[in-house]
C-alpha cells in the first residue's frame, strides 16, 4: 500500500508535524517502503503465536503504594518559559 | 414509532491510593498547583514509569465484585494525542489486554433487579487539569492530577432508560466505596461518566448509531442528559434525519447537549503497547487471598438487612447505602433491647437530620451508636415518649451529657404511675366541666382535646396510653 497526499496530511495533523509541499512526495515515498514492510511482514503466518507485548519475556515489578517524591516546583519551572501562581502557562487551547 | 434507547456507559472512578500510579508523588487532592507533579508526570525525557501495585490490587477487588475474569497477563498501552495537560504526549492505558473483564452487576430500578454487563475495566492514568481563565490569553496548566490512577468501568450497552442508567452509576458507585477502592468524590472529579447513547426502533436487534455524552459529573446530570439525549435523537429520526456519530457536551444551563466539534477528526488514538512498561502477571493465589478478604458487598448487605433485621426495602436500601452508615446501624443495633425497626427510623430519622444540618458524616457523629441505643432502650422501657426522646437527643447531640444523665438532669422521666396521672386528669376534668358535658353527651372526639391537656399539665412526660385509659374511665363514670 502507498500513502497518498490525504494519508500524509492526517498523519502530520495527528503527530502535530509541518512537512512542506515539495517534502511531501518524498516522505511519502519513504513512509510507503515503511508500510510495505509491515505488509511483508504480516503474510507470515501467526496463527498459534501470542501477541508479543514487550520484547523481554517478564513481567513488571510493581512499588509500593508509598510518597517518595517531595515538592520541587520551584527547581522544575526553571525550565518553563511562562509561569503564574505556580501553574505553567501556554498558548490557549480549548476544544 | 415506539423507539427504545441504548445505552453504555464509561465511568472513570479515581483510586484512593496514597501515590501515583507510575510515580512516587502524592495524589492528595486540593494541593498547591505542580506542587505534586513529579518528573516522571511532567513527561522528562530519560523518566520510567513503574506501576503501583496497590492500584492493581484494587482494580482486581472492583473485578472480584463484580464477577468478572481477572487477566492472568495483562498489558498496558499508549493512547497518543496532544494536549498541553497531558505532557507525554501519550496517555498510558490499557487497551487489548484489560486488567480485568467480561462480568456483570445487579442493578435496582423500579424495584426491579436489571443485570448489566460489564465489559472490562481497565488502568490508566488521568491528565492534568487547564484553567482557561485569567491568564491573559494563556491557558494555566495543573498536573497534579497528571498520573493519578483511574479504573475505567465500561459497561455493556445493556441499559434502556435514563433511570436504568442512573440506577447503575449509582450502584458502581456505592460498590467502589465498599471496596474502599475509590472515595467517589463527585465535586473533586474522583468519580465521572460518558454515556454512550443510541435509540433503535422497539423490538429492533440492530443498534442505530450512537452519540458519546462526556464528562457527567452528577448523577443528577447524567440522567438529565441522557432523557435529553434520547428525545434529541427521537426527533431526528422521526423528523427524516439521521443520527451523526459524534461526541456531545452536556450543558445543564441551557438544558442541551451539543456537538464537539472537531473532536472526531482528531480521535485516532493510534494505540500500542508501551515499551516502558513489562506485562502485568497476577498469579491465581493473589486474586483468591483478595477474594477471601472482600467485604460484604452493597447487594449481599441490603439483603441480610431485609432478613436479619425485618426491613423494608426502602430502609435496607438507605441503611447499606453507605459502609460506615450500615455499620453505625449494626452497631447501634447490637447495643438496644430495641426493636431493629425502631432503630432504622432513629437513624434514617433524627440521626441524619442532624448530621446533614451539622454537615458532618457519620463517622463524625455526635451521638455515639451504643448511646443512641441507649436512648432507644428508654423508649422501650417506656421510661421516655418518643417526643421527649427528641429532645434528649438534641441535648446528647449539642454535648450535654449521656442520655440518662440528661433525663435525670431534666427530670424527663415518662410518669407511669397511676396515682400521679389521676390526679393530673381530676385537674383537668374539674377545670373544664363544659368539654365534660361534651363527652357525656356523647361527642367522645373530645377525648382528644383532654389527653392534650393532660400532656401539657405533665410537660409532655405523661404516659399517654395510662392517660388514654384514665381519662376514659372518669370520663364514661
Amino acid at each position: 500500500m502507498s500513502l497518498n497526499t490525504k494519508d500524509i496530511d492526517k498523519l502530520c495533523e495527528l503527530a502535530r508535524l509541518a512537512i512542506l509541499p515539495d517534502e511531501i512526495a518524498d516522505v511519502s515515498a519513504k513512509l510507503s517502503d515503511i508500510v510495505a514492510l509491515v505488509d511483508q511482514l504480516q503474510s507470515a503466518d501467526t496463527d498459534g503465536v501470542p501477541p508479543m507485548a514487550h520484547p523481554l519475556d517478564r513481567s513488571q515489578r510493581l512499588r509500593a503504594d508509598v510518597v517518595t517524591e517531595a515538592d520541587e516546583r520551584e527547581l522544575f519551572q526553571e525550565n518553563a518559559p511562562l509561569v503564574e501562581r505556580g501553574l505553567y502557562l501556554v498558548p490557549k487551547v480549548i476544544d | 414509532m415506539q423507539f427504545e434507547a441504548v445505552i453504555g456507559l464509561e465511568i472513570h472512578t479515581q483510586l484512593a491510593t496514597e501515590s501515583k500510579i507510575f510515580s512516587g508523588a502524592a495524589t492528595r487532592y486540593g494541593a498547591e498547583p505542580n506542587s505534586q507533579a513529579c518528573l516522571v508526570d511532567l513527561g522528562y525525557p530519560g523518566v520510567l514509569p513503574v506501576l503501583n501495585r496497590e492500584a492493581v490490587l484494587m482494580a482486581i477487588r472492583f473485578g472480584l465484585a463484580t464477577h468478572c475474569r481477572i487477566a492472568e497477563r495483562s498489558v498496558f498501552a499508549r493512547k497518543n494525542y496532544f494536549y498541553p495537560d497531558l505532557p507525554k504526549g501519550y496517555q498510558i492505558s490499557q487497551y487489548e489486554l484489560p486488567i480485568v473483564h467480561g462480568g456483570y452487576i445487579d442493578v435496582i430500578c423500579d424495584d426491579e433487579i436489571k443485570r448489566i454487563g460489564i465489559t472490562r475495566a481497565h488502568l490508566e492514568e488521568d491528565a492534568g487539569k487547564s484553567l482557561h481563565e485569567d491568564f491573559q490569553g494563556m491557558s494555566g496548566i495543573d498536573l497534579n492530577r497528571a498520573g493519578t490512577p483511574l479504573l475505567e468501568i465500561v459497561s455493556e450497552p445493556d441499559m434502556r432508560s435514563a433511570a436504568e442508567a442512573g440506577a447503575y452509576m449509582r450502584t458502581i458507585h456505592t460498590l467502589v466505596r465498599y471496596l474502599g477502592i475509590s472515595d467517589g468524590n463527585m465535586q473533586e472529579g474522583s468519580y465521572r461518566c460518558d454515556a454512550n447513547v443510541s435509540i433503535r426502533p422497539r423490538g429492533a436487534t440492530e443498534l442505530g448509531t450512537r452519540t458519546e455524552l462526556k464528562n457527567l459529573n452528577s448523577f443528577r446530570f447524567v440522567e438529565k442528559a441522557i432523557e435529553i439525549e434520547i428525545d434529541r435523537q427521537i426527533d431526528i429520526v422521526e423528523g427524516g434525519g439521521k443520527v451523526v456519530q459524534e461526541t456531545r457536551l452536556y450543558d445543564a444551563d441551557r438544558g442541551e447537549t451539543r456537538s464537539m466539534r472537531g473532536k472526531e477528526e482528531a480521535e485516532d488514538y493510534r494505540y500500542f503497547p508501551d515499551p516502558d512498561l513489562l506485562p502485568v502477571s497476577i498469579d491465581s493465589a493473589l486474586v483468591e487471598e483478595l477474594r477471601a478478604a472482600l467485604p460484604e458487598l452493597p447487594a449481599d448487605k441490603r439483603e441480610r438487612f431485609m432478613s436479619e433485621y425485618g426491613l423494608s426495602a426502602y430502609d435496607a436500601d438507605i441503611l447499606t447505602a453507605s459502609r460506615p452508615l450500615a455499620d453505625y446501624y449494626e452497631d447501634c443495633v447490637g447495643h438496644t433491647q430495641a426493636t431493629a425497626k425502631l432503630a432504622a427510623n432513629w437513624v434514617i430519622g433524627d440521626l441524619t437530620a442532624a448530621l446533614n444540618r451539622a454537615g458532618l458524616e457519620i463517622g463524625e457523629s455526635r451521638i455515639g451508636a451504643s448511646e443512641l441505643g441507649t436512648l432507644l432502650d428508654r423508649i422501650e422501657s417506656g421510661a421516655i415518649s418518643g417526643k421527649i426522646a427528641k429532645e434528649v437527643f438534641e441535648a446528647v447531640w449539642s454535648g450535654e451529657g449521656g442520655v440518662d444523665e440528661i433525663i435525670e438532669r431534666r427530670g424527663l422521666k415518662q410518669i407511669s404511675d397511676s396515682a400521679s396521672l389521676e390526679a393530673l386528669v381530676d385537674e383537668v376534668i374539674a377545670a373544664n366541666p363544659a368539654q365534660v358535658q361534651q363527652y357525656r353527651d356523647g361527642k367522645t372526639q373530645v377525648l382528644g382535646f383532654f389527653v392534650g391537656q393532660v400532656m401539657k399539665a405533665s410537660q409532655g412526660r405523661a404516659n399517654p396510653r395510662q392517660v388514654n385509659e384514665i381519662l376514659r374511665a372518669k370520663l364514661g363514670g
